[in-house]
């Protein structure tokens, strides 16, 4: 399951924010945030696609760069709050 | 001793002139932007002097002196003029903080050229919209955002160049050209003879109807901009300064360029997106000293606490202020007692160019307002309904201004009449040379506020539908127009919503398409379009699916009265209000 959910966030990153003629290879633990990929503003869709796909809500003061800088992160972020 | 000293006493003797003392200038001497911030601080003895500390992504920095600035700034008017642009041409500067932006929009102004800035979240439609009302010719870009340019080239006739400036320089396209400029500083270049009225920047803001509005700015702006920086940013020849406004926002170009080098001042940008902690650790590591920042960030960095801050050695700061929209009396209580300094409230706006309400060092602060206006500057508060000047404090009309101020925008692109319905008191037939001269007229920001019995400003709102999201105006006209190209939505109305640290984000209502039904991946998907077309900013953070939308017996859609709901306030005359 853990392993199905960072394959379905890392999917949709690649999906919405990384263009097919980048050349990037994005990984579990490819920096987004910090290095650009994702950029800050567009961090609130994400926040979004994970409340609404995990049925979760994630309060703003845990959306934070940090959390989401990588996929691995995302997730664990998640899970924390899948209870 | 602050620059300004006593403002009152400035109040009594006032010129803009002192702008030309407080620059050393001397009568003469060539107007132009582009060499006041580079070649003419070289003049003055301070070449070897830093400029600009950058800092990207992964920790990546570099540093450029004023002599840097020169010669690389001279590098992009050569390549510009090589490639046959002409003076008064415009050029679109299309990437993110990076320092390529900050030189090659020196090398813009120095060639005679409009500095045309765009943000670069800005998705192809928002940038579409704006390259073809401006008729722009050029424009300079990178290869991560160069795809944007590439979806809407052939539908921008007058676009004759696209020049990618960083990044990969391989797999070009037609009509594409790849240029470094390190590899091309030029030492001596016949800097464009402009002058007062010569145009020099043009920024787009948002407005309730139609598209944006493209706010021209002449060279001669630069003396409300330095003379601004000078009093209100006070910022001194020894000074690090931080202005963490983007360049495609006025902002950005007003202060985050023109103004601190000007001076002569070294200034420091960031260019890795926001946390709290990545933002005290470039205070800590580069001393800043001034710090220009926005109520969103101060907000969120309230929201992350005391404790982090006490982490960082934030000694160095001396002076901070704030623009964007209006600062809370909470952020300016927080901050004195976090920081042991209050961030001082500036008002201004796109078409104003500088400051022209705001908070001074020395000045008595009341928490929560936005200050008394510059010096110079005529305000007052215009009444609702007939538009005369109000006298009674505390009495809420329009903020609005006496014309006239150097850094006054002289046009909107095309758009003479938007122009000319900005002035309170013009003949029907004005043009925009007489209207922003004519001392007999006001114009009408467009915000509400009032003043009270010792003479400050207290900002009450927006007088319009304009939506002020973590201070970027958004243009509901815009987020409606690309709404109803999404193909589940047939009927579109975009508001503002509170928020706790952006002021307001977008809501939208829209109703629905035969044959689709609200579901968790159609809210997403109308968000990711929203967000791709024309920028983060403009994406729906709430949708709100509806039957029906109110409207008037016209058919135009009531913006207004779903507004006053979800704020929980009076609905107003609903007379108009179409019947069901």
């Amino acid at each position: 399951m853990a392993d199905e959910m960072k394959e379905m966030v890392l999917e949709y990153v690649i999906d919405e924010y990384v263009d097919e003629d980048d050349d990037l290879d994005v990984t579990f633990d490819t920096p987004l945030i910090s290095s650009g990929i994702v950029d800050s503003f567009s961090m609130v869709s994400l926040k979004v696609f994970l409340e609404k796909k995990f049925k979760i809500s994630l309060p703003d003061s845990e959306a934070t760069p940090e959390a989401f800088d990588t996929v691995d992160r995302i997730c664990s972020l998640v899970r924390k709050h899948q209870g | 001793m602050s620059n300004i000293g006593s403002y009152e006493k400035r109040r009594e003797n006032f010129s803009w002139d002192i702008a030309k003392e407080v620059l050393g200038w001397k009568e003469g001497e060539v107007l132009n932007i582009g060499a006041m911030c580079s070649d003419r601080i070289c003049e003055q003895g301070k070449g070897d002097k830093k400029a600009l500390i950058w800092q990207g992504f992964g920790g990546k920095q570099k540093t450029y002196t004023f002599n840097d600035l020169r010669v690389l700034s001279s590098g992009y008017a050569k390549f510009l003029q090589d490639l046959g642009v002409k003076p008064g041409e415009r050029v679109c500067l299309f990437m993110d903080k990076i320092p390529e932006l900050y030189i090659s929009f020196l090398g813009v102004l120095k060639m005679g050229a409009v500095a045309q800035p765009l943000f670069s979240a800005f998705g192809d439609e928002s940038l579409e919209v704006r390259l073809f009302s401006a008729d722009t010719k050029v424009i300079l870009t990178t290869r991560k955002h160069v795809k944007k340019v590439r979806k809407i080239q052939d539908r921008l006739p007058a676009l004759e160049k696209i020049v990618i400036v960083e990044g990969n320089p391989n797999k070009l396209r037609d009509g594409e050209i790849f240029f470094n400029v390190e590899d091309a500083p030029v030492e001596d270049f016949e800097i464009y003879k402009s002058e007062t009225e010569t145009p020099s920047v043009l920024h787009y803001t948002s407005g309730t109807t139609g598209q944006p509005k493209g706010a021209q700015h002449v060279h001669g702006s630069v003396w409300g901009q330095a003379l601004t920086t000078s009093w209100v940013l006070d910022l001194k020849d020894d000074d690090i300064y931080w202005c963490t406004a983007d360049p495609g926002w006025v902002t950005g170009t007003s202060y985050g360029i023109i103004g601190p080098w000007s001076l002569g001042v070294t200034q420091c940008v960031l260019d890795s997106g926001f946390t709290s902690a990545a933002w005290y650790q470039f205070i800590q590591d580069n001393k800043v000293t001034v710090w220009y920042s926005a109520p969103t960030a101060i907000r969120s960095l309230m929201r992350d606490g005391e404790e982090l801050v006490k982490q960082y050695d934030l000694s160095s700061l001396r002076h901070l202020a704030s623009v964007g929209e209006p600062l809370n009396s909470e952020a300016v209580i927080w901050s004195e007692k976090v920081y042991g300094l209050p961030f001082l409230d500036t008002f201004w706006q796109t078409e104003t160019g500088a400051m022209m309400i705001t908070n001074f060092p020395g000045m008595k602060i009341k928490p929560g307002s936005m200050g008394k206006p510059f010096p110079g500057i005529e305000a007052g508060i215009l009444d609702l309904k007939t538009n005369e000047p109000v006298t009674e404090p505390g009495t809420v009309g329009l903020i609005a201004f006496r014309p006239g101020w150097p850094s006054m925008f002289r046009e909107y692109v095309k758009k003479p009449d938007i122009y000319r319905s900005k002035f309170v008191g013009a003949s029907e037939d004005a043009m925009p040379p007489e209207l922003r001269t004519d001392k007999s007229l006001w114009y009408v920001s467009g915000d509400r506020a009032s003043f009270d019995k010792d003479g400050y400003y207290w900002f009450v709102g927006r007088d319009d539908d304009v939506i002020n999201t973590g201070g970027h105006l958004v243009g509901p006209f815009e987020i409606e127009s690309a709404l109803v190209e999404h193909e589940a939505i047939a009927e579109a109305a975009a508001i503002g919503k509170p928020d706790e640290v952006n002021m307001e984000v977008v809501k939208v209502f829209v109703t629905l398409n035969p044959g689709y039904e609200p579901s968790d991946d159609l809210e997403l998907n109308i968000m990711n379009f929203i967000r791709k077309r024309l920028s983060p900013l403009a994406m729906p953070q709430e949708i709100e699916y509806t039957e029906k939308l109110p409207k008037t017996r016209s058919g135009k859609i009531l913006r207004r009265y779903l507004k006053a709901l979800e704020w929980g306030e009076e609905v107003g005359d609903l007379s108009t209000l179409e019947d069901d």
